[in-house]
């Protein structure tokens, strides 16, 4: 029997395996399916990381290392694949050097991250020649491997790491010639449109999408047109560009097959497990942080939550469960989801962290925390947008004996 | 007035920069303002890249500009990364090129090979 098991050994993992220790959990396991840890963040190798937590801009691999140097007694087990994880803790494992394992945890954490929407869950029309990536596969061929994807790209879709590419193959030698964005505002941080747009005169379109992809063998040309608030093509406003390349960057999906199959509740909005205040999914003993609960843009954030879930867990293997009623967070008007959505205030320390995104671009508005119609807490910002993920503490003191909490965007009177 | 972003940190503060007093509003925080005065008088970047390495386990060593260097000199400092071939072992921090086509500034190694 183990005690804590963490499934991902990307910068989520590693911070929950950490914290999992660091809190007296004295057997703790993570599994990785690739030959190192460090997760998505070895490929990032751009600059940006850990100005939060660490108040230096540290690229990928460097963040990575902070943590991955920090992993005595913690056993790692790389190029291990995890095949299935059941409701009573069962973790089932294959590896080549190990063969197949099964193996009984007190606490499991799962942080297994997100994976890239593809062409095929989006549907662009046009011809299936080759020269079509999505922006991450791209950046490991450039960042790991050493390849060059084309020297004439678009990108299609203005998440952040489809900015991130447009700058590297820039600096690479390569032309990217648009950044085409579906969406009235962009995707990514307002600070990667300024130093990987702007930067390079790069022009960004938004609302307005690839209507098709022309060559015979490889990318040719592509075709790009306006779209309505119906976000639908609008005809007759179609122009051609000439390109050997797409990239995509239309979204990440958090990769929970492993939580579906242990029967864990999945929250439609976020794509991963429901949580509560701790991180426990609701299935008992099984915690989940980093992407594999929602997306973040921030690794900074990660580590945070990711450090609560290790703790949690380690507490619960060492017999505590968690109790206590429970509070519902819902999302109200301009509010996609939460992260937590779920609170046992008897179960928190003074303050819940609470997470969401906003569902369009505002000026000058309030946050606000409501219990029917008393305001709970209230934030101002003077700027938010989707592609900007929001972060507020709530004291637990002020939530008093509410059933539901809403998070709402609110005009300032 | 100038209108700029702040790329310090993530939270992409809108400022408002006087041209000629560069008094700075909108900044969150101080860096904001050492930002915005600088984006107007000597814009910099950080460069970020990858360079030739042998007898590692993988065969590109990840780098970056120590610090940030004139934005006018991206491609003269990216020219000066592609020429540099190492081998392994680098430790995180190692210098790969000293002073930069002469910005004063290193350029290091970020990962482990
Ligand atoms: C391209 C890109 C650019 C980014 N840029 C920035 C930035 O500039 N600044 C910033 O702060 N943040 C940035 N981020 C965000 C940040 O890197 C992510 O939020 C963070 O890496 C998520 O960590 P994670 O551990 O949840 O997921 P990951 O890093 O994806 O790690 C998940 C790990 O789980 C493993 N795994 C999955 N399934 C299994 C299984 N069945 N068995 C075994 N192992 C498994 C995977 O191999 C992987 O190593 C960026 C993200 C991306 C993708
Ligand atoms: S002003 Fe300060 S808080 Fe605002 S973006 Fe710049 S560094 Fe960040």
């Amino acid at each position: 029997m183990r005690e804590v098991i963490v499934i991902g050994g990307g910068p989520a993992g590693l911070a929950a395996a950490i914290s999992a220790r660091d809190n007296g959990a004295t057997d703790v396991l993570v599994i990785e399916r690739d030959t190192c840890v460090g997760g998505i963040l070895n490929q990032c190798i751009h600059n940006g990381f850990g100005l939060h937590r660490f108040k230096e801009e540290l690229s990928g691999p460097e963040y990575a290392s902070r943590f991955a140097e920090n992993l005595d007694n913690i056993e790692v087990l790389t190029d291990t694949m995890v095949l299935e994880v059941t409701a009573d803790r069962i973790v089932r494992a294959v590896s080549r050097d190990h063969g197949y394992m099964e193996l009984q945890a007190k606490a499991i954490v799962l942080a297994m991250g997100c994976r890239e929407r593809t062409r095929g869950a989006i549907s662009i029309p046009g011809d299936r020649p080759a020269g079509v990536y999505t922006a991450g596969a791209a950046q490991r061929y450039l960042n790991i491997e050493g390849y060059m994807v084309g020297k004439n790209a678009v990108i299609l879709g203005s998440g952040d790491i489809g900015l991130i590419m447009a700058r590297r193959m820039t600096l690479e030698g390569a032309k990217v010639h648009a950044c085409v964005e579906l969406m009235p505002y962009s995707g990514g941080l307002t600070r990667n449109i300024v130093q990987c747009l702007n930067d390079f005169d790069i022009p960004l379109y938004l609302s307005h999408t690839i209507t098709d992809i022309r060559g015979k063998n490889r990318v040719e040309g592509v075709t790009i047109a306006k779209v309505g608030p119906d976000r639908k093509p609008i005809a007759g406003t179609e122009f051609d560009i000439e390109c050997d390349t797409v990239l995509l960057s239309v979204g990440l999906i958090p990769e929970n097959e492993l939580t579906r199959g242990a029967g864990i509740p999945i929250d439609r909005r976020t794509n991963g497990a429901y949580v509560y205040e701790n991180m426990e999914t609701l299935c008992e003993g099984i915690f989940a942080c980093g992407n594999v609960v929602h997306v973040h843009d921030l690794v900074d954030y990660v580590s945070a939550e990711s450090e609560r879930a290790g703790k949690a867990a380690a507490i619960y293997a060492s017999g505590n469960k968690a109790s206590g009623r429970v509070i519902e967070v819902e999302a109200g008007n301009g509010v996609s989801y939460t992260v937590p959505q779920k609170i046992r205030p008897e179960n928190c320390d003074k303050k819940v962290d609470m997470f969401f995104r906003v569902r369009n671009v505002y000026q000058n508005v309030r946050l606000v925390v409501r219990d029917g119609d008393r305001v709970v807490a209230s934030f101002n910002r003077e700027h938010c947008a989707p592609g900007e993920m929001e972060h507020i503490v709530v004291p637990v003191a002020l939530m008093g004996n509410a059933e539901k909490l809403t998070v709402s965007v609110e005009e300032v009177k | 007035m100038a209108k700029i972003i702040c790329i310090t940190c993530p939270k992409g503060c809108h400022l408002t920069v006087d041209e000629v007093t560069y008094e700075i509003t909108g900044n969150n925080c101080p860096r904001g303002a050492v930002y915005g005065k600088n984006e107007l008088t000597a814009p910099t970047r950080v460069i970020t890249s990858t360079v030739a390495v042998s007898g590692g386990e993988i065969c590109r060593c990840p780098v970056r500009t120590e610090s940030p260097v004139p934005k006018g000199k991206m491609f003269d400092v990216m020219e000066a990364i592609h020429a540099v071939r190492i081998v392994s072992p680098v430790r995180i921090g190692d210098v790969v090129i000293e002073n930069v086509c002469g910005t004063g500034v290193n350029v290091i190694a970020t990962r482990n090979i």
